[in-house]
């Protein structure tokens, strides 16, 4: 679409301080951020970690507590809703139902005492692929369908941030993706920040630039989704984007360039640059996919690590295999081999030995008591017969 | 039927006979539910209606004790037009202005009770219709000792200076207006909440979102979404109040009557069996006529 920056651009969202208490509750912990003009920001966590009081208190819907809200050099958090330059993609989309989808999507321009819409709620329409649907009502309208008209009659107001409210939540699968794909092409068109807060971490990082992983009311961890993936900062961002193998371990300090770190009697090594912590109780963590399984210690490459286990399961899910390793301790790893032909399958039963490099691994801060944590594989384990 | 069980399947299969004969008698099973409240509806309201309109065409110079002859004496509608259209004018007046008094109470104490109340909702709802357990009549009887000249209020008001010193509050307009919007506020305020209670607060915070100003969103998303209740509520008020005659009769004079008076004492008083039923009928029309224009305007259009 041609035409769509039109206004001036508004300069960065930023969240000085921003605190949300419910009563004796703190929903949102003393956040601040930065969001640049025009990224793809995404506010990730689970259900109850603050991130849509979060949306909500840029929205105006939700009044802080303490903090500030600044857009460009204005702070807006306590201006109403109605009197920002911030509009919000409703989860449950909160379409009007007694209007018709050209209505909806005119809502905004006449609230602000436009009156010739014509022109630009036909472009929006188009631009969401809704083009012969103006005269319908919302009830008429899939899922899909209704997202859109969403997503249409707040972009029409062309506002400074639009904020999203896990708006593909009550999209099935397929439609998921569509949508990501969709959205991520509108916000490169359009050129407006978003900000999209979601639970589900691969959405997070298919779509945005910047990710935040936020955790009882406070972000663990902010950066680019491989960056964060690569080298999470926290067990929690560890498992919550994507799955670790954390190993409960004790390091000994650098040296060399690596941190020597000891782990259920056996010693392994992580390179200085890709650890948090080099001293004192800290998880070694693998992501799944870094893990390769061989049958015997012999056969693990020179300049790498490993640990031997016998396999417990093997799920085949198409483009990869994820096998459970049971240690001789008992902790069982996640392994996932890509089905790329080159490997034979690893029956159920058989000793193995899942090997890794040592510039793929990672050392976390770990409080003293807190034992291994790998996250649970999607299915039971099944035939487990060792 | 027969036919219906004649027809070869696909299948060629005799089973396909009974599923036929049962959704035969499936389709006459909502007859046969309807069956005895049409009977009642034909015996307790048919009938009557029928009676009615003849005896609205009977020679107005029969009386109950010499007999009414059918005379299809249409005159007797013009008659009893000019004798009270007063009283028709007085009662739409009346039923109208405790119409708007009852909009103004009972749209933000609906709204508030479906959307503020919270835990309360239960008892303030207990509350609306709590009135109801007391007859219509005892209810307005009370208010006649409430307005009463020698009453509190009117003490009050004459102390206040609110009202002269030999003002009085009963056998006024503003007593019989004051009990309709008291007897029938509840019928306004049930269908009201219904409709307030389903909608959304969501579509709200998305209508300030979208740069509407609280005036704005009322305009725009609530009102229109309550208007089923509005239109249902509105009904059910008006047309009971304004065949209303309990209200004018103990709160008001003679100069306050309302149509519902003059027809309860041609019945009940003067005997003059036409010249009532001629009213009444007169009196239906009008509120049907009045129904129909104001649900054209406030429109029919459904909403969801």
């Amino acid at each position: 679409m041609t035409g769509m920056a039109r206004e001036t651009p508004a300069g960065d969202l930023r969240l000085a301080n921003l605190t949300k208490r419910f009563g004796v509750f703190t929903a949102v912990d003393d956040l601040s951020l930065t969001i640049g003009q025009g990224s793809f920001f995404a506010l990730l966590g689970a259900s109850g970690c603050g991130k849509t009081t979060t949306l909500r208190m840029i929205a105006g819907l939700e009044e802080p507590t303490s903090g500030q809200v600044l857009l460009g050099d204005r702070d807006i958090a306590r201006l109403r809703p109605y009197k920002r330059p911030v509009n919000t993609v409703f989860q449950s989309y909160a379409l009007f139902p007694h209007l018709n989808i050209f209505e909806n999507v005119a809502f905004g321009l006449r609230r602000r005492g436009i009156r010739s819409v014509d022109d630009e709620v036909l472009r929006m329409l188009s631009l969401v692929q809704l083009d012969d649907y103006g005269n319908r009502r919302p009830a008429q309208l899939s899922g899909g369908q209704q997202q859109r008209v969403a997503l249409a009659r707040a972009l029409i107001n062309r506002p400074q941030v639009l904020l999203l409210d896990e708006p593909l939540g009550a999209l099935d699968l397929k439609l998921r993706r569509q949508m990501q794909i969709e959205l991520k092409r509108i916000q490169t068109e359009v050129g407006i920040t978003f900000v999209h807060v979601t639970h589900d971490q691969e959405e997070a990082m298919t779509m945005a630039d910047t990710v935040a992983v936020m955790n009882a009311g406070r972000i663990e961890q902010l950066g680019a989704p491989a960056d964060i993936y690569e080298f999470p900062a926290a067990a929690f961002v560890a498992n919550f984007l994507g799955q670790s193998n954390l190993l409960a371990a004790e390091a000994a300090g650098t040296g060399g360039g690596e941190v020597a770190v000891t782990a259920h009697g056996a010693r392994f090594s992580v390179p200085a640059g890709r650890s948090r912590v080099d001293r004192g109780p800290v998880h070694l963590g693998v992501r799944p996919e870094k893990l390769n399984l061989v049958g015997s210690a012999d056969q693990v490459p020179a300049g790498h690590q490993h640990v031997t286990g016998v396999v417990t399961d093997a799920s085949y899910v198409g483009v990869s295999t994820q096998y459970l390793l049971r240690t001789g301790w008992g902790t069982e790893l996640s392994v996932f081999t890509a089905n790329s032909g080159a490997a034979a399958q690893v029956p159920v039963g058989s000793e193995a030995v899942a090997y890794w490099d040592p510039r793929h691994a990672f050392l976390l801060p770990r409080d003293v008591d807190d034992a291994d944590r790998t996250s649970p594989v999607l299915d039971e384990p099944v035939g487990a017969s060792s | 039927m027969t036919l219906l069980a004649q027809v070869p399947t696909g299948s060629g299969q005799p089973a396909a006979t009974p599923p036929a004969a049962r959704s035969g008698r499936h389709r006459l099973l909502p007859y046969l539910l309807l069956l005895p409240g049409a009977a009642w509806l034909l015996v307790f309201f048919g009938v009557p209606l029928v009676q009615l309109a003849s005896a609205s065409l009977y020679d107005p110079s029969g009386s109950l004790s010499t007999g009414y002859a059918l005379t299809w004496a249409f005159g007797n509608y013009p008659d009893v037009l000019q004798a009270y259209w007063p009283q028709f004018l007085r009662s739409f007046g009346y039923a109208g202005v405790a119409l708007v008094l009852a909009l103004l109470l009972g749209y933000p104490l609906a709204y508030a009770i479906a959307q503020k109340a919270g835990r309360w909702k239960n008892l303030l709802l207990v509350c609306v219709v709590a009135p109801m357990f007391t007859s219509f009549l005892v209810r307005t009887l009370a208010w006649k000792t409430i307005l009463s000249d020698n009453g509190a209020l009117v003490g009050l008001l004459r102390d206040v200076h609110l009202l002269a010193p030999d003002g009085r509050l009963l056998a006024t307009p503003f007593a019989v207006v004051l009990g309709l919007t008291y007897n029938f506020l509840p019928f306004l305020v049930l269908p009201l909440y219904a409709s307030l209670e389903r909608l959304d607060y969501r579509l709200l915070e998305a209508a300030s979102d979208l740069y509407a100003s609280p005036v704005q969103a009322f305009r725009r998303v609530t009102l229109p979404l309550s208007m089923p209740g509005l239109v249902a509520g509105t009904l059910l008020f008006f047309i009971p109040a304004s065949g209303d005659y309990i209200n004018a009769e103990l709160l008001g004079t003679p100069n306050e009557y309302m149509i519902g008076n003059v027809i309860d004492s041609a019945f009940l008083v003067r005997l003059d069996y036409p010249q009532g039923a001629a009213l009444s009928f007169l009196l239906m029309a009008a509120i049907l006529a009045v129904v129909f224009g104001y649900l054209r305007r406030a429109g029919t259009e459904e909403v969801l």
